[in-house]
């Protein structure tokens, strides 16, 4: 039984394993040797920083293809974290526009630099720090995580999807109401970051290595 | 409903210790940095920072061991700044297990490094620390400048040209400290957390001069600060995480409860 975290040199992949080592006893790698992926029990497929570079990577270290395949055949359990769930969308607006994974149908769009708050002051992008996320659909990965938790952010783009059955989670900021969790099959991703969303999070990253879709 | 305002507690830790003292009841090694970040934890702190006031290089590596040991027990985003100079230094510390490191001095005297720290590891986890001083006289327009060396050292950089400058070279979030009331218990410089955090688009932890729950209401009220932090009224128990959360809801100010 291992958990394998895909390493394609972007972001830090090492709170995200050290979380899932506090929440089980099962193995965790973090590796892009495409062999440990494919013999891996359940993947984690997380990013950081701009989605041009995430896509760029994972093709650089001849990755895509393994997880396009890995998304296709809904073998194992896949958690996407933050530019991880971004990646799974048809396409980003970033950069002009960046083509991604295409697993579920929809968007990664920027927030606004021109919403304000109920003050009418600027809202601050990147959105950072706690935010409650509303559980539009029930999902063994909300296990024992009460409605409207806060989770940790750090993002200035976010997931618009196109069908309502693949969204779980949404967050309000501004006047948008941000697709935060989002999945289909064996497939669940968070644009939040659980491996820094206290017990919640480690909650949710639990429900994870237990999760049998 | 949105998005909460943060509290943070700042350490400062030299050789892998934390120093100054933290008195919390039922903490039996007031040193040690990993039972008093779990504590925070426990107590519902919305990040931590570390200031590494370690002056050798060698026991640098401690404080390395130090972020390793509090990443491993602790879930929330952890802060690291003091003496981070160059790109290897974010790479050890973001390997340890930190999830920000916070520049200071290294921007004044390169602020390319900024542009280029942002460019390899993403902004999100480049904080950089603006220490300013109002240098204007009274009756004049408000003016603060950019100090180095704990506040000794002007620089001749103008606070809100300068945090601009770092936000556009890609700083994620300016931690902003009064150097005119750091330590002094009286309050924020409101006027100056304000004019910073208007005048850029990310955001801003206002920090020095916090001694009372007030204080820490109006520097996101007045100051518009997004995070506010704070050392020694945590650190000696005059209040809790929970206390300081409770009153700045109370005020209307939505926090993680």
């Amino acid at each position: 039984m291992t958990i394998a975290v895909i390493d394609y040199g972007m972001g830090n992949l090492h709170s995200v394993a050290k979380a899932l080592e506090h929440v089980t006893h099962e193995h965790v790698v973090i590796t892009r040797d495409a062999r440990s992926i494919r013999g891996a029990t359940r993947i984690v497929l997380p990013g950081q920083g701009a989605m041009r570079d995430c896509m760029g990577e994972l093709q650089r270290t001849e990755l895509q293809g393994l997880v396009q395949e890995m998304l296709a055949d809904q073998a194992k359990p896949l958690l996407g974290i933050c530019v991880g769930q971004q990646m799974l969308m048809d396409a980003s607006e970033e950069n002009g526009g960046i083509e991604c994974l295409r697993f579920l149908p929809g968007r990664v769009r920027h927030f606004s630099q021109a919403m304000h708050d109920a003050e009418g002051r600027r809202l601050k992008v990147p959105h950072m720090g706690w935010n409650q996320v509303v559980q539009r659909h029930a999902h063994p990965l909300w296990d024992g995580i009460a409605d409207e938790t806060r989770f940790y952010f750090v993002h200035g783009y976010y997931v618009e999807a196109e069908r309502d059955a693949d969204v779980f989670g949404t967050t309000r900021y501004g006047d948008v109401t941000a697709h935060v969790a989002t999945g289909r099959d064996t497939v669940f991703a968070v644009q939040f970051h659980p491996e820094k969303s206290a017990s919640a999070g480690l909650r949710l990253l639990e429900n994870f290595v237990n999760w049998a879709p | 409903m949105g998005l909460a305002k943060r509290i943070i507690p700042c350490l400062d830790v030299d050789a892998g210790r934390v120093v100054k003292g933290v008195n919390f009841v039922g903490i039996r090694d007031a040193g040690d940095p990993v039972e008093i970040a779990k504590r925070y934890n426990q107590q519902g702190a919305d990040e931590i920072t570390f200031l590494d006031i370690t002056a050798s290089h060698e026991d640098r590596e401690t404080t390395v061991e130090m972020v390793e040991r509090i990443a491993g027990e602790v879930f929330i985003p952890l802060t690291v700044g003091g003496g981070i100079r160059t790109c290897e230094d974010i790479r050890t510390m973001l390997n340890a297990g930190a999830d920000k490191v916070s520049i200071n001095t290294a921007a004044v005297n390169n602020p390319e490094f900024v542009h280029e720290a942002a460019e390899r590891f993403g902004s999100q986890c480049i904080v950089v620390a603006i220490d300013a001083k109002r240098v204007s006289a009274d009756g004049e327009p408000l003016r603060w400048e950019i100090f180095t060396h704990g506040g000794r050292k002007p620089t001749g950089l103008d606070a809100i040209d300068w945090a601009r400058k770092m936000v556009n070279y890609g700083a994620g979030e300016l931690l902003l400290t009064s150097m005119d009331r750091d330590g002094t218990k009286s309050g924020f410089d409101l006027e100056l957390t304000r004019a910073i955090s208007d005048a850029v688009a990310v955001p801003v932890i206002a920090s020095g001069g916090v001694g009372n729950l007030d204080h820490l209401v109006e520097g996101v009220t007045r100051g518009a600060a997004d995070a506010v932090l704070a050392a020694s009224i945590f650190h000696f128990g005059e209040y809790t995480i929970p206390d300081a959360k409770r009153y700045m809801s109370e005020h209307g100010i939505e926090m993680r409860l």
